[in-house]
């Protein structure tokens, strides 16, 4: 027999529990007011992760909004669970970015592997195959034990996923600063390849469909963690461990295979994985977006614990889980399939007409809430944001050389934040797959081609922390104009953007101030550009006791390449000319040598000229199409010098340098962080020149690629052996890692 | 390896479920890939040597037929008992992605037919369990009947213990059963078969296949 309404809690109890569970008392209020009545500890669940932060992004909605996220190319923009773009060929690129900060911070290793596994089922939930992963880190002071030991996990974690799984992680970020030693940021993005008349989505339609659940069973772990994500750590973060959830790969490959095999015949009408909040949010947001009801008798949902409650299992965020809608009759089919993967499969309920979701278990009816309004009625806040005071520019004169270029040079490329990175990405298989064209370290962008095409796709996570947090505006403008750029640099056609935007508690209004800055200023680059947002996420309450992370609005941009041949790295070749494309006025203001050299973090951020950059880096992408370019690099971190010596290092090929313009002074020219520039080697310097001038773009020699091995020669003959600058560039991290 | 059979051979290969108990019919060559068997869970490839095709495969090898097992099907071939030894955790305790370098030590093998014995060339690892053990006499017996197919080394051939990234004893990298017919490695020659990916270094091992294959009476 079957109970017909929810017991509902006694109300003091209640409203007790809701505060707990991160309601506020007018989000409780609400509550009420859509039941009619108390909830039922099941229902308060529901209500409480699906209207948390992590879920509803109440905070940030309002702002998103201001994003473009249109283009010819773009098929499907932000609120599916992945976005996806036309790139040719009657294939889609699907791709999304994520976060995992607050686990990582918990318990690194599994924090940052089910980033990597929640990110991935994004995508293949789509129909797309996963080719590609990417992330975007920020850890706090390098000489901190505390920050190698979560560096050291999540880059394992992230290894121990992705390997695992058999998805190539071919590229990604990582920057230092004290600002993150309590919250370091895990953002893990996933790039899969789908025929672009074949994408599946989460909207569930057909009365009487079945609900099918498949993969791995249901845990007590996890409960919460979206709740757990959408507040500020306090000195007890440690007791958080177990929302944190573990992964498990190997059942993550069998779902993909699955899901793919499933998805390649037609009994699927919609299909979502359970992330954040799991059989909640996946139930709750499929019949949603299809207006429909749906019932669930959680006595079929698999187990793996004995005497779970309806609210654990509701709650419960544990991984590799998906929730599928199929067509009437379809249930052997598919159920078939997931056996031969060796994974579960339940048919755990029905779509009505109703509207409500109704949960059963037991007998008892748990839960019954109208799912109209716990969308419409969902908490949305226009928070106060005090704009961020725009800092004075940086008075040059006030910062004369104290070190002289070359020795700043080699501090810069030990310094942690451009040191190579090598010791990180020799922990993540890059070619599983056989399609990866370039590297991590090979070329600005990751270059991996479409199998039995010669069409390749060029991704990239890029984010300036330093300058947003001077400038959010500025700094939102520079973190897609730099992803942009990295894919420009490579020859291929930057298309779309995924978002990480990471802030602290947007209920101070000075973090809105930075939250609403950056995106007016992504918003500008990406109509300048043509570089829509399709999908992202946004990670709030990034603070631990009250100190909250830089704003790192991390940007993962996708590109293709018509041939794969034709792409460029950023390896210097012998005897190439250097050509500087871009203007340079020398803006030291938030540069890292000013951070680095003269120990002073200050000054306005450099300002991107939107017009400047779109100019620039399409005569670039066309001189790289037309051939004759044999490397390319922005400059960006670091400033000219480094951006030269990062290419030496690259194809360990020497250079010799002219003479900075006069009217700069040196360690300005070298080491300002102008934007919008980049070096090519180019076989013919006096063409590039020409038809640079020809179309209006700034470009000068600025010097000769010489043999490899070699050294770097500045103008006035001091010379730099690549061999020690080497030791200087990569012994850096492996030493930290090692405490030395 | 898909790519790289299906290059050398001008036909793709069949691919096969691990529950199948039987090969196709004309199987020339049995390729175990690599990838994580069973995610790696217990030791690498200890589940995957109890799948059940690998009787068939077992029996193949024993009938004298041609396997080649790269980075997991190596370690399956080891757990199999197929091939001596075992592969430990990573002297680093870290896996390891990166270029290395490989020098034939047996030239005229059906998978080293196309090198000269002492011929250097690149390849790719990409494996957190690749460190080489087996004990002396073991090793010794390897060394002395010619049945160590690579070794590490650097760019100049040298097998240093700074080329042997991974800790594998005397910088194993590949060996061969008896008869010459069972190859395991650990790098993955099949990630250098095509200039656009960076080299076809490795083209010569499946090039070699496919020459010895075309000899062998079917």
């Amino acid at each position: 027999m079957t109970t017909a309404a929810p017991q509902p809690l006694p109300a003091g109890r209640a409203r007790q529990l809701a505060a707990e569970f991160g309601l506020t008392p007018e989000e409780y209020d609400r509550v009420l007011a859509i039941l009619g009545r108390a909830p039922s500890l099941t229902e308060l669940g529901v209500f409480s992760v699906m209207w948390s932060e992590h879920c509803s992004y109440k905070s940030s909605k309002v702002w998103l909004r201001e994003l473009p996220t249109r283009a010819p190319w773009v098929i499907q923009g932000p609120g599916e669970n992945a976005g996806v773009i036309a790139i040719g060929d009657g294939l889609a690129a699907v791709f999304k970015m994520e976060s995992h900060n607050h686990p990582s911070f918990i318990e690194p290793y599994q924090g940052a592997a089910t980033g990597v596994g929640g990110i991935l089922r994004d995508v293949f939930t789509m129909g797309a195959r996963p080719v590609a992963n990417l992330n975007a880190l920020r850890f706090g002071d390098p000489k901190l034990p505390l920050t190698r030991r979560i560096l050291d996990g999540v880059v394992r974690g992230i290894g121990g996923y992705g390997n695992c799984v058999g998805v190539p992680t071919v590229g990604g970020e990582v920057n230092f600063h004290p600002a993150y030693n309590g919250n370091p940021l895990v953002n893990a993005m996933t790039v899969g390849i789908a025929r672009a008349d074949r994408i599946f989505t989460a909207r569930a339609t057909g009365v009487g469909n079945p609900v099918v659940y498949v993969g791995s069973r249901t845990g007590r772990d996890g409960i919460h963690g979206a709740t757990m994500a959408s507040a500020e750590f306090s000195a007890d973060a440690e007791e958080k461990r177990p929302t944190v959830q573990i992964g498990d790969p190997f059942t993550e490959k069998l779902l993909i295979e699955a899901c793919l095999e499933l998805m390649a015949t037609d009994a699927i009408v919609a299909i979502q994985d359970m992330g954040a909040a799991g059989l909640t949010s996946s139930s709750v947001e499929m019949a949603g977006k299809g207006g429909m009801g749906i019932e669930l008798d959680l006595d079929a949902v698999p187990q793996r614990e004995e005497g779970m409650s309806a609210y654990e299992m509701m709650l419960s965020e544990s991984q590799e889980r998906m929730l599928m809608i199929l067509k009437p009759g379809r249930e052997a089919e598919a159920e078939a399939i997931f056996r031969k993967w060796e994974l579960d499969f339940a048919v755990i309920g029905r779509l009505t007409d109703t509207g409500r979701i109704v949960i059963r278990h037991k007998g008892v009816v748990e839960a019954d809430i109208p799912l109209a309004p716990l969308e419409s009625e969902a908490p949305l806040y226009r928070r106060p944001a005090a704009e961020t005071p725009k800092p004075p520019p940086l008075d040059p004169a006030s910062v004369p050389d104290p070190v002289g270029v070359a020795e700043a040079l080699r501090r810069l490329v030990g310094s942690p934040d451009l040191c190579s990175r090598r010791w990180i990405w020799d922990q993540y298989d890059s070619t599983v797959g056989g399609q990866t064209v370039r590297r991590p370290g090979a070329a600005d962008a990751a270059i991996v081609k479409i199998e039995g095409l010669r069409r390749a796709l060029a991704l990239t996570t890029d984010c300036t922390p330093r300058y947003c947090a001077a400038d959010p505006e500025e700094g939102g403008k520079q973190a897609v104009a730099e992803a942009w750029r990295n894919i420009t640099a490579t020859g291929a056609t930057p298309l779309a953007i995924t978002d990480n935007m990471n802030f602290g508690n947007p209920e101070k209004p000075e973090i809105m101030g930075q939250f609403a800055g950056c995106i007016r200023g992504m918003a500008a680059a990406c109509r300048a550009l043509d570089f829509p947002v399709v999908s992202g996420n946004v990670s709030l309450y990034n603070e631990t006791v009250g100190r909250a992370i830089l704003p790192t609005p991390a940007i993962g941009g996708v590109g293709v390449i018509e041939d794969a041949a034709r792409a460029v790295g950023l390896a210097l070749v012998p005897g190439c000319e250097l050509v500087l494309v871009g203007e340079t006025r020398g803006h030291l203001g938030q540069s890292l040598w000013l951070r680095e050299i003269a120990g002073r973090e200050e000054g306005a951020p450099p300002p991107v000229d939107l017009a400047a950059e779109r100019r620039n880096g399409d005569f670039v992408r066309a001189r790289i199409l037309a051939g004759g370019v044999r490397a390319c690099h922005d400059v960006s971190d670091g400033g000219l010098l480094v951006a030269v010596a990062e290419m030496a290092l690259a194809g360990d090929v020497g250079a010799a340098l002219e003479p900075p313009p006069a009217g700069i002074p040196a360690h300005a020219f070298w080491f300002g962080e102008d934007q919008g520039r980049y070096v090519l080697a180019v076989e013919d310097g006096a063409a590039l020149l020409a038809a640079a001038a020809a179309a209006g773009v700034p470009a000068a020699r600025i010097g000769r690629a010489g043999a490899p091995g070699g050294a770097l020669v500045l103008p006035g003959g001091r010379s730099i052996s690549l061999a020690g600058l080497r030791e200087a560039h990569e012994g850096v991290l492996p030493a930290l890692m090692e405490g030395r | 390896m898909a790519i790289a059979l299906e290059r050398a051979a001008g036909r793709p290969p069949a691919m096969l479920f691990h529950r199948e108990t039987e090969l196709p019919r004309g199987t020339d060559l049995v390729v175990l890939a690599g990838g994580f068997s069973y995610g790696d869970y217990l030791r690498c490839g200890a589940i995957a040597a109890h799948s059940p095709i690998m009787r068939a495969v077992r029996e193949f090898a024993a009938r004298g037929g041609h396997v080649l097992g790269v980075c997991n099907g190596f370690q399956i071939l080891c757990e199999a008992q197929m091939l001596p030894g075992a592969l430990l955790r990573n002297a680093s305790l870290r896996f390891l992605s990166m270029d290395c370098h490989l020098r034939v030590e047996r030239a005229g093998t059906p998978f080293t037919g196309r090198w000269q014995k002492g011929a250097v060339f690149r390849s790719v690892m990409a494996h957190g369990d690749g460190n080489y053990f087996a004990d002396a006499a073991t090793l010794d017996r390897l060394e002395g009947e010619g049945l160590v197919a690579f070794r590490y080394c650097d760019a100049r051939g040298e097998a240093t213990a700074e080329a042997n990234l991974n800790g594998s004893a005397r910088n194993i990298a590949g060996i061969l059963s008896p008869n010459l017919r069972v190859l395991g490695l650990m790098p993955h020659p099949e990630d250098y078969v095509d200039p656009l990916m960076g080299g076809t270094d490795g083209l010569p091992l499946f090039e070699s296949l496919v020459d010895a294959l075309a000899a062998a009476p079917a």
